[in-house]
């Protein structure tokens, strides 16, 4: 209801009738006589956008799990390579990387007959392993050093209590540890999941036909350059908002302390007298 | 054998590497220069933007606050490349609309300004909740007791607010640098001549991708690294007088 009269306020209506104003221009002044004929590759592409980023963020969250573990609580031979992996990753552009596995693996493979008589040659042939891929690194990267700072935090008594009764130390990592590490850290995972949906267009340019792409070969067969940019804009503040909306969910459903929600939600409020 | 291949493999790629003419390191440096340049003038950028940005949440009206809502939610859920490409295209019309109206012709942009443009709205976006939450990180009894003494704005934001809250956002803009570093390799689809794109036009004729793109990849993890320590001491240095927040250790 509060939501409801603080949008009510006279210049956020105002704020909302210019916006109104600026749709209908763009509907009715901009050209969209293109969007029939390429709404089924945009859709298709759309598709592709969303499968990239939910594939690549659960792969890269398998290995940004033992990546964290390594350099939160293991030995000096685990520990260093992890870190290194880290650093690198957080220290070079992705688009770097993508080129990098793309180009450079891709020019490599051929050398080798046996790659080239093997199964998996049909798959290596094309873009998308390596978009996926490298993807798959640079969440694990940024998400290893997060994971790292969840695993030190989860208090250590929970862990001893957990041994005391005689767990096993795999049960202990998948029911106390590892659940709540999780946790904690839910609203970065967020955050790092709406940067990795924003890395996905950076694997047009390895040819991966996904919604950036589209709108890339829409301005170059058509010339019409402002109207696929914004419908792709668009498109992306949805996604990055639908991600919100989980996570927050996410987080709701998972804090221990009921309290907790509201509190949240109370911060939320705009600040008025 | 192995050895003997592996030092030969390793004497090519220096030889690709020299600074001169057969060699492309030169070409690689220039790119990181150019790249450098537009990472120095996009953080520059965007800590302008999101000093005011940060005062205009804070202080500003209701339209203010709502514009600037609006600006840093939307820069920070589109993707960086898709904002380039339409602030690229939104700006050069804008001058092109510009000088034609003034009487001369197509105005050729330089890369380095217009990627400094793109990029700085963009950082500013980011910049604006970094400051944000610095300075509200302040304790409010100082800035009143400055008030209250009648200090002038500009002067308390000088003398007090600025002063006390950099130890607050080292960390953030720290951040906020590394990625204006590593965002300047977008521009290379936009076809701005800075590291990455040197890199892959070195790469793609010699065909010794590995090699260029794993220098390429050294020189962009110096400047990240060295950014690190320069940015500890400044840290350090914004902390000062301050208890740790790490509570003794380190």
């Amino acid at each position: 209801m509060s939501g409801l009269r603080a949008m009510m306020r006279p210049h956020r209506l105002f704020l909302m009738a210019l916006f109104a104003g600026f749709v209908i221009w763009c509907a009715l002044s901009l050209r969209w006589d293109w969007v029939p004929k390429y709404a089924p590759l945009a859709l298709e592409g759309l598709w592709v956008t969303i499968l990239l980023l939910i594939s690549t963020s659960v792969l890269g969250f398998l290995l940004a799990v033992p990546l964290g573990l390594a350099q939160a609580v293991g030995p000096w031979y685990l520990s260093a390579p992890a870190r290194a992996f880290c650093t690198i990753i957080r220290g070079t552009p992705l688009l770097l990387q993508i080129w990098l596995l793309y180009y450079g693996l891709g020019s490599l493979f051929p050398q080798f007959p046996w790659i080239r008589s093997s199964e998996l040659w049909p798959y290596l042939r094309q873009a998308w392993p390596y978009a996926v891929l490298a993807l798959t690194l640079s969440y694990a990267g940024y998400e290893g050093e997060v994971m790292r700072g969840a695993f030190s935090g989860v208090n250590k008594g929970q862990l001893e209590a957990g041994r005391a009764f005689g767990m096993p130390r795999f049960t202990i990592f998948r029911r106390i540890w590892l659940p709540q590490a999780i946790r904690n850290v839910l609203p970065t995972l967020g955050g790092e999941t709406i940067l990795q949906l924003k890395a996905t267009p950076l694997v047009a340019t390895i040819t991966v036909m996904e919604i950036y792409a589209v709108s890339s070969r829409v301005r170059a067969e058509t010339f019409i350059v402002y109207e696929p940019l914004l419908l792709l804009a668009l498109a992306y503040l949805l996604i990055a908002g639908l991600i919100t909306l989980l996570f927050r969910r996410w987080e709701n459903r998972g804090s221990a302390n009921p309290e907790l929600p509201r509190t949240r939600r109370e911060k939320n409020l705009p600040l008025e007298g | 054998m192995v050895l003997l291949i592996d030092l030969s493999g390793l004497s090519d790629a220096l030889e690709l590497l020299s600074l001169s003419p057969p060699g492309w390191g030169s070409n690689l440096l220039r790119g990181l220069v150019h790249s450098l340049q537009i990472a120095f003038g996009a953080f520059g950028m965007g800590l302008v933007i999101g000093l005011f940005g940060a005062y205009g949440k804070l202080y500003g009206g209701p339209i203010t606050r709502d514009l600037l809502a609006i600006y840093t939610t939307v820069i920070r859920a589109v993707p960086e490349l898709v904002l380039i490409l339409i602030l690229y295209y939104v700006g050069t019309d804008l001058i092109n609309k510009a000088s034609q109206a003034m009487g001369y012709g197509r105005v050729e942009i330089s890369g380095v300004i217009a990627g400094i443009w793109v990029l700085g709205i963009v950082q500013g976006a980011y910049a604006t909740e970094v400051l944000r939450g610095a300075i509200k990180a302040v304790p409010p009894g100082q800035i009143e007791a400055a008030r209250a003494f009648g200090m002038p704005t500009l002067t308390l934001m000088r003398r007090v607010t600025i002063p006390a809250m950099m130890g607050f956002a080292t960390p953030g803009l720290a951040n906020l640098w590394l990625i204006a570093t590593k965002d300047t390799a977008l521009l290379a689809i936009v076809g701005f001549n800075e590291l990455t794109l040197e890199t892959r036009q070195a790469a793609s004729s010699t065909r010794a991708y590995f090699t260029f793109f794993l220098a390429a990849g050294a020189l962009y993890l110096i400047v990240t690294l060295g950014s690190g320590v320069v940015f500890g001491r400044i840290e350090k240095w914004a902390r000062r007088g301050q208890p740790s927040l790490r509570g003794g250790g380190r």
